[in-house]
């Protein structure tokens, strides 16, 4: 049953084949046997899933069910969960138990999906490796020496290795879809503010999105369906009309035009994943799409535009973790300062460390004109970049990643070596578009991502693409070996 | 451009951190090729750029001034370290 996806698993539901709470024994059964080896789950939740389940099996039974009803999924533990701990990959947080669900959260519960648990991350989503979860560092489950990718990498490494069916994960500088290409997964990032934020622990305000690491395009449309539309408690949360995605996954591809950036090819590209991506162009080709070059000329600013932006955000919205009203506090705190530098000394790790310190630094008097200022300057030339293009081509395509999946422990000493890993997807959060990563061949037998990057609000069709390429190829049913 | 390790112990006390003697040379070190990695944004021609303020252009958007939650106090304080009387706990800040 594990080898099925979401869409398939619905139609087993609906036929009669499985109840969810089998589904449910099913997928808890996997994460029982399997997480030792993989450290993907932080907070296996089974009580509180076998209870949604047979909660959907009667409104199934009831015939009151929607497409998602009874289906499992985990969350990324970034995801507020009320009643469930929620650590943010944090020591910090590491007794927090939420007092209310994210709205994410709460419109799959409402569509009644059932939560088979918390997956582990990044601590505070910063990270390229899930090596900073303060819960340890996730294996990949294509060879287990190297990493799942960061920030979600506890969500890819569940859904790669069929502990769950999809997870949600959010995506800051390539948080979604640099594990989806590490692990072989569809990983989807839409518009920023079509996915409410609320109830998701923020990291970089202006960047963060929600979104989804599934086994294919249909099922990212299937969730994102249910996620995506304007809430009020996010003040940046998108008053648009959210359409039917699963609708326009029918549409073909003649006279489609592509655009390939041909700074996404430079020097730092592995040759054998720069091959599989020309190949996957070609299987558009095949399908009667267009593909010409295009340019971003401002792209080598990304990194150094994010590594200003995320870090001074950061500094600002983990002011919050202050040992006062909730969270880590330290041992006998001798007056106020000495609870908040101690609190927060011992509850973050070096990583976040690292970049509170560094947006600090970005803000401060005398600094603020010079970095942070400039950089909200480069991004909005990045931003424009982009905007050019797409008044030429209706999606844009290259690789997610650099290279395939790196070793545990490779990276962990140079920060800028790890950081220039999201080169190709810091970019599009930058200008705020929706992404999605899909996979796209192997390389030494492990995954490489294409990358997929469309308009504005635009996710229909990029949904569409990536569900047309999958039609046409099977690296998205490639599983990894030792999970049966 | 190189941060000292007193620039650093500044920098975490401003961010109200505490950092072990042990790592200040480290962090010194990582800090300092962060900053030398984002300088590269200063060579770019930025003289007629706006600033962006948001990826989507959005307004900001208003609401009415009314209350729309109920009183969670006490849900929320089962998550505090320490609380008395309804109130959260602090080291005495006035002698």
């Amino acid at each position: 049953m594990y080898d099925k996806t979401l869409a398939e698993l619905a139609a087993a539901l609906k036929k009669g084949d499985v109840s969810s709470e089998e589904l449910t024994r099913h997928y808890l059964d996997r994460i029982e046997k399997l997480d030792e080896r993989y450290n993907a789950f932080i907070t296996p939740t089974p009580d509180q899933a076998l209870a949604q389940a047979r909660e959907a099996d009667k409104r199934l039974a009831a015939g009151e069910g929607g497409p998602l009803t009874g289906l499992p999924l985990a969350h990324k533990d970034i995801f507020c969960t009320r009643g469930i701990k929620t650590s943010c990959g944090s020591r910090m947080l590491d007794n927090f138990v939420s007092p209310y669900d994210a709205t994410v959260v709460e419109r799959l519960a409402q569509a009644g999906v059932v939560t088979l648990g918390k997956t582990n991350m990044d601590e505070f989503a910063m990270g390229s490796s899930n090596e900073t979860s303060y819960y340890g560092p996730v294996k990949n489950p294509w060879d287990e020496t190297r990493v799942p990718g960061g920030s979600s990498g506890g969500s890819a490494a569940a859904v790669a290795a069929r502990m769950a069916p999809a997870a949600t994960g959010t995506d800051t500088g390539g948080s979604i879809r640099q594990p989806a290409a590490l692990a072989g997964l569809t990983g989807f990032k839409p518009t920023y503010g079509r996915v409410s934020r609320y109830g998701m622990i923020a990291f970089a305000s202006s960047l963060d999105q929600a979104g989804t690491l599934t086994q294919s395009a249909e099922d990212a449309a299937l969730l994102t369906q249910v996620m995506a539309g304007f809430d009020e408690r996010d003040s940046t949360s998108a008053e648009k009309d959210v359409p039917d995605y699963c609708a326009s996954l029918g549409d073909d591809l003649k006279g489609l035009k592509i655009g390939v950036p041909s700074e996404f090819f430079d020097e730092g590209l592995d040759a054998e994943t720069g091959k599989a991506v020309e190949t996957a162009l070609d299987v558009y080709r095949q399908m009667g799409a267009e593909i010409r070059e295009v340019h971003l000329p401002n792209l080598n600013l990304s990194v150094p535009t994010y590594y200003v932006v995320a870090p001074a955000e950061c500094s600002s919205n983990l002011s919050r973790f202050d040992g006062v009203r909730f969270g880590y506090r330290c041992e006998d705190p001798k007056d106020l300062l000495d609870l908040y530098e101690r609190s927060r000394g011992e509850g973050f790790g070096p990583e976040v460390k690292r970049r509170v310190m560094t947006g600090t630094y970005v803000l401060s008097a005398g600094y603020y004109d010079a970095y942070y200022l400039q950089a909200q300057k480069t991004r909005k030339l990045i931003r424009d970049d982009f905007i050019r293009a797409f008044e030429e081509v209706d999606v844009l395509m290259g690789p997610t990643t650099p290279t395939p999946a790196f070793g545990i422990g490779e990276k962990t000493d140079d920060p800028i070596t790890m950081y220039l890993n999201d080169i190709y997807t810091i970019a599009v959060n930058l200008a705020g578009l929706p992404a999605v990563s899909v996979p796209a061949g192997f390389v030494n037998k492990l995954p490489v991502g294409l990358q997929i990057i469309g308009n504005f609000f635009d996710e229909g069709r990029l949904l569409n693409v990536a569900h047309q390429y999958q039609q046409q190829t099977d690296w998205h049913r490639q599983m990894p070996t030792g999970i049966e | 451009m190189s941060l000292s390790p007193d620039e650093v112990r500044h920098i975490a006390h401003l961010a109200r951190l505490r950092i072990d003697e042990r790592d200040v040379d480290d962090y010194a070190q990582n800090l300092s090729r962060i900053v030398d990695f984002v300088d590269q944004l200063g060579q770019a021609d930025t003289a007629d750029v706006t600033p962006m303020a948001h990826p989507v252009d959005m307004a900001q958007r208003l609401r009415e001034d009314r209350v729309t939650e109920e009183n969670h106090r006490d849900e929320y304080q089962q998550n505090a370290p320490a609380t008395e009387a309804g109130l959260y706990l602090v080291p005495r800040v006035l002698e």
